[in-house]
This record gives C-alpha cells, structure tokens and sequence, in this order.
C-alpha cells in the first residue's frame, strides 16, 4: 500500500497544499477531484516526485520512502501518465512503449523482444491497433492515450497516476480509456485518476477523494456516495 | 513447427489508407526515386553525353565529398537543428590535414585522423554553446560559417594554396579503382547480406509468432538491390571502373543507417528530434544526444573537407566555401529528412546528392549560365521543402 501523509507545500504566499493525507491499495481506482486550484497536481507531483513537499511523508507498505525525483518514484514503482501525452509522434508504438528503457544487447536493440512484449501487452489491456509499426502521429486520440497508459505499465509498477486522461477525448474513445483503466485494476495495480469529469470518476472509480483549498475535504466509497454529495464536497457547500 | 499452423501476416494497406498515407506527406523515397528518372530522361535526351559510363563516373567522384558533408547534417536536421557552419569546417579540417602531411611531412593517414579530431573538437564546441549556453543552432553555427573561414584564411596565410603531391596517398585516395573481381565481390556480398539479413529477420519473427510478409518479398528487395547494384558496377566498370571515393561514401551511409535504427543512441536520436521533452521524461540525456549529433556533423564534415582536397589535390582558398554547404543542406533536404526533426534517413544524403549533383553535371554540359544553374538548384531546394513542410502540416492532427 502506497500512503502520502500529511502532506505540506507552499509556493511563496499560496498554501497549495496543507496536511493532505491519501491512501492508495493495490486493485483500487481511486479519483482525486477538487475545483481548479485545489491541489490535485500539487500532491500528484509531491507524489511523483517531481516537487519535494515541504513536510509529511510517503510510505510504501508501511515504510517511510524518499522520492527526490522522478526518477525515484520510478524505481519505486509509481509511474505517472501526464496530461500532455508525451508521446513521440514521429516512432512507432513498440518505440515509445520502450522509449528510455530499450531491451538491448549492448547497444543494440532487440527489435523483436520488444515488438513481443508490446503485442503481449496490447493484447492483454485490450488495446486495438491495427498497425504497431506506424508512427504514433497516424493514430486515433483514444489509441495515442492508451499508447500513453501502457507505456506506463513498462516497468512494471505498482501505481499508476492518471492527470486528466479522457480530457481531450470524445464520446467512444472516453468509453475505451475508462476500459482500459479497469483492465488496470484488474490486472492487481493500484491507479490514482485525476478527473474533473463527474461522469467518468463515478463510472470508473471506487473511492473518491476530494480535495479544497490545499487540505483533505472528503473522502467516498464511489458506490455509496451521490452526485450531489461529492459535488457538495468539492465546493464546500454545506450538504 | 506444423506446417497447420498459421501465422498472422501484415495486411498491405487499403487504397484508402495508402492514399491517407500519402496526404500525411509520408511518401518515402518516391518522390526522388521519380525526380531522377525525369532527370536522367531529360538530360540523356538534351546530351548524350549525360549518360556515358564516362560522365556517370566522374558525377559518383562528384557527390562523395558534398554527401559526406550532407551526412553530418543530416545527424543535426534530425534533432530539428541546422549546421551552418558544416562547409567551412570542411575547409578548415582540409587545410589542417594538408598542412600536417605536406609542411611538417606528417603520416597522411595520421594527419587525416587529427583532422576528423579537430572537426569533432569543433562540432563538441557548437554543441556545448548551444545546449549550455542555450544558443539557437542557427546563431552557433552561423558565427562558426564566418568564424572557420576566418581561421582557415589565416591558416593558409600569404600563398592561399597548398598543393597535395598528386601520387601522395591522400590524392590517390580519389584516384584509387576497384578492380573488377573486387567490384562484383563486393556487390554479390552486399546482396548476399542484405537478403540473408531479410530472411533471417522474417525467421526471427516467425519464431516469436510475430506478423512477417510474404517470402517473396524479401527476395523481391533482394533482387531489386542486385539489380540496381549491378547496373551500377556494369556502368563503372565501362569507363575506370568503381571509384574507392564512392565506396567510402556508400559504407558510411549504410554504417550510419544501421546505427541510427538499430542503436539505442539511434532511437534516442529520432526521439529527442520529435519530442525533446518526452525524451528528456522517458529519463534520455538529451543534452547529451544533441551534444553528440554535433560533433559527429563536425567529423563527417571534416573527412567530406579531406575528400574534397582529395579530389582537387589541393586546398585553397575557397576550400569548403562558395555553394557546398547550400548543396549540403539541400541534398538531405531532397532526399526527404524534414527540417522540422524527427524524420529522414542517412539515404536521403546519398538520394538527395544525386539528384543536385546530376542536375548540376547536366547544365554543366548543356552549357548553362552558372545564373540558370543556381536559380534551378534552388527551386529543387525550394520544391523539397515545401513537401516537407506539407508533410509536417498533414501530420500534426
Ligand atoms: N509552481 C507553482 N508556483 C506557485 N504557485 C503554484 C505552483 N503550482 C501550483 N501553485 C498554486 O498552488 C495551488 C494548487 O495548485 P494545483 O495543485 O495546480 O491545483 P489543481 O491541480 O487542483 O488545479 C494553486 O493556488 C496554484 O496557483
Ligand atoms: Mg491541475
């Protein structure tokens, strides 16, 4: 179990964020939601270890971990799907699968090996692309975001971060992320979703956390809770 | 393996999607593959001349040097960078390596080695200034155009020619011929390789029971490139035969290939040009990648400066000056690497130099004003570019 605890940051005059607390286990989707400035990207960096928050502390069953840099975080099994894909749109899929992490003998690269496993893991996420070896450049918004998410899953990770995946999607191509997001589930990882999108966090999710102005404000099992509820949790507005 | 066992193969495209392929700008190679023809028709029918085993030979010593150069920014386009400076430090290197062999009567193969050295010392210095110091490429190697050509002038000092004994080994280098058991060896090898390397590829990935095409296929690939081979050593082989200068040139095409797609260094290259903040994510030292992309523009451009003076069996003055660096660029321009990064491969240098070359050796010919010449070549240029930048705008969704 992945748990950040009473975690703080401040940015000059801005507490973004103040003595926020989340508890992440495998086989779980959890939904952070919070208005715009609430915090959400703030702790998911502290978490990803793209910031160092300014007190509190993260532990990874059970045992305190420092996380200096993304890098560590990897290392650590936690790896984060950004809102901008990166992706490189002019390689292939088995290239961006691998990109950073190539299989290689020496410095060459095992094609195949790779080719492999990216079909292996296609297959298994059930992620439908007709053709892996053309540039990701030629594909669908929906395929290129779960190009993304099992990029993610290279190495192998214990949490997955989601920030905002079916933003820029349309109807069907939500319909395939949010599939693949409990493939995810299934498949034993704990996966953190950042969402502002109601419909999708309640369709996907099985816990919400809700966070404002930088401290913890609610927290739901996603089956017991009701829209109004969570809505209420986020703007503060007495239920 | 039973012989009941079927294996998914790779459907060919659509028309459909050959033609949304095709208005994405990803043409491949056909566009220059087409532009020859015309050339050799247009040219062959106007002179007769341009076709001559003769002529033909003497076009394939033309294009090594410039094409070396071409190679070297080729590394750089790819990154979306550009190297400005790459025809004045061809130059410079040249007249370094002759000053070594002729004035101190240095080893020539130690004084070419020193020069490539000092092109990569050059090609480190651009690099450093542009990814420490934050430079755009396009000032760094602007100030090095000028800077080189300043340093080369004062090298060469008041004769402002040095003469390379003409049966010294660097001028016999542009002078040597393949003989022809050499030349058929070699191109019966090269065919043997690249069709064996076809099958036991296809083996491979059966054997993973992963998608192959047809057979036939890689022998139809195999059998393309003995022709082309063939044709090209039967036509060398009519007049002095395969020139050493051409081999060196080709090796270091397909050496460089092989490096760029089969190398992490490769991949990494492709990926910083296409998406420098995802490669610097996915945990690559891009910085140091750029750095690298620099300093091999820098050697390539070196030894294309030391083939040159080869070729002339001198350095001068306009050593690595007047159109070679514009013929460079629009070489790997033609040959279809964007200027936008990201895309290209190192045939575009040997495709795109051919093209430039032949055009030029074609009005050379027909004795047309060098005006013509220029305002032709740089429509070639022009024509290339924009189907590139066609090609970025079809591909950016
Ligand atoms: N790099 C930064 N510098 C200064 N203030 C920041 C920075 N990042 C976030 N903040 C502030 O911290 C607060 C929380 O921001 P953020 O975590 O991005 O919220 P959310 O992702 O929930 O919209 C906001 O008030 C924001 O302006
Ligand atoms: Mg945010």
């Amino acid at each position: 179990m992945i748990r950040a605890e009473d975690i703080s940051k401040r940015y000059g005059a801005v507490q973004a964020l103040e003595g926020v607390s989340l508890d992440l286990r495998p086989g779980e989707v959890v939904a952070l939601v919070g208005d715009n400035g609430a915090g959400k990207s703030t702790l998911v960096k502290a978490i990803s270890g793209v910031i160092s928050p300014d007190s509190g502390e993260i532990t990874i069953d059970e045992r305190p971990v420092r996380i200096g840099n993304p890098h560590d975080a990897q290392a650590l099994g936690i790896s984060t799907v950004y809102q901008d894909l990166a992706l490189c749109e002019n390689l292939d899929v088995v290239a961006n699968l691998f990109l950073g992490s190539e299989r290689r003998r020496w410095s060459v690269l095992s094609h195949i090996r790779m080719e492999r496993a990216t079909r292996d893991l296609l297959t298994q996420l059930d992620v439908r692309i007709r053709d892996i070896r053309v540039p990701v450049a030629m594909l669908s918004g929906g395929q290129r975001q779960s190009v993304a998410i099992a990029r993610a899953l290279i190495g192998e990770p214990k949490l997955v971060i989601l920030d905002e995946p079916t933003a820029a999607l349309g109807v069907e191509q939500t319909a395939q992320v949010l599939g693949l997001i409990r493939r995810l589930r299934d498949r034993g990882l704990a996966v953190l979703l950042i969402s502002h999108n109601l419909a999708d966090v309640r369709a996907v999710s099985d816990r919400v956390v809700v966070l404002r102005l930088g401290r913890n404000a609610g927290e739901f099992r996603t089956a017991d809770a009701s829209q109004e509820s969570i809505v209420a949790a986020i703007t503060g507005a007495a239920a | 393996m039973s012989a009941t066992t079927v294996h998914p193969t790779r459907k060919p495209y659509s028309p459909k999607q050959a033609v949304e392929r095709m208005r994405r700008g990803d043409l491949g190679a056909w566009p220059v593959v087409g532009g020859l023809i015309a050339i050799a028709v247009v040219f062959g029918s106007l002179n007769e001349h341009f076709l001559s085993p003769e002529n033909l030979t003497n076009l394939a010593l033309q294009m090594a040097a410039t094409g070396t150069i071409s190679l070297g920014i080729i590394m750089v386009l790819l990154l979306g960078e550009i190297d400005l400076a790459a025809g004045s430090v061809s130059g410079l290197c040249a007249v370094i390596m002759t000053i070594m062999n002729v004035r101190h009567g240095w080893n020539p193969l130690l004084a070419i080695v020193v020069a490539v050295a000092a092109g990569a010392a050059i090609g480190l210095l651009h690099g450093l200034l542009f990814t420490r110091i934050r430079m755009p490429s396009f000032v760094v190697t602007l100030a090095g155009l000028i800077g080189w050509q300043g340093l080369l002038l004062f090298l060469l000092g008041e004769g402002g020619t040095i003469n390379l004994p003409f049966d010294g080994f660097v001028a016999k280098l542009s002078d040597t011929w393949l003989p022809p058991w050499l030349a058929w060896t070699l191109a019966v090898a090269l065919v043997g390789a690249y069709g064996g390397s076809l099958l036991l590829g296809r083996r491979l990935r059966l054997a993973a029971d992963l998608p192959v095409g047809p057979a036939y296929w890689a022998v139809v690939r195999a059998g393309f490139l003995a022709v082309v081979l063939a044709a090209a050593v039967a036509v060398l082989q009519a007049d002095r035969g395969v020139p050493l200068l051409l081999v060196i040139f080709a090796a270091l095409v397909v050496l460089l290939d092989l490096v760029l797609r089969h190398t992490t260094f490769g991949r990494w290259m492709y990926a910083v040009g296409g998406n420098a903040e995802a490669a610097r994510r996915a945990g690559i030292n891009v910085t140091r990648i750029r750095v690298l992309a620099f300093v091999l523009s820098g050697s390539l451009a070196a030894f294309g400066g030391i083939l040159a003076a080869s070729r002339l069996s001198a350095v001068n003055q306009s050593s690595g000056g007047s159109d070679m660096l514009l013929m460079a660029i629009a070489a790997a321009v033609i040959g279809g690497t964007s200027l936008f990064g990201g895309r290209g491969r190192t045939y575009a240098a040997l495709l795109g130099i051919l093209v430039i070359q032949s055009i030029t050796n074609g009005m050379l010919l027909l004795n047309v004003d060098s005006s013509v010449r220029y305002m032709v070549t740089a429509s070639v240029l022009a024509l290339a570019v924009a189907i590139d930048s066609l090609a970025r705008r079809g591909s950016t969704p």
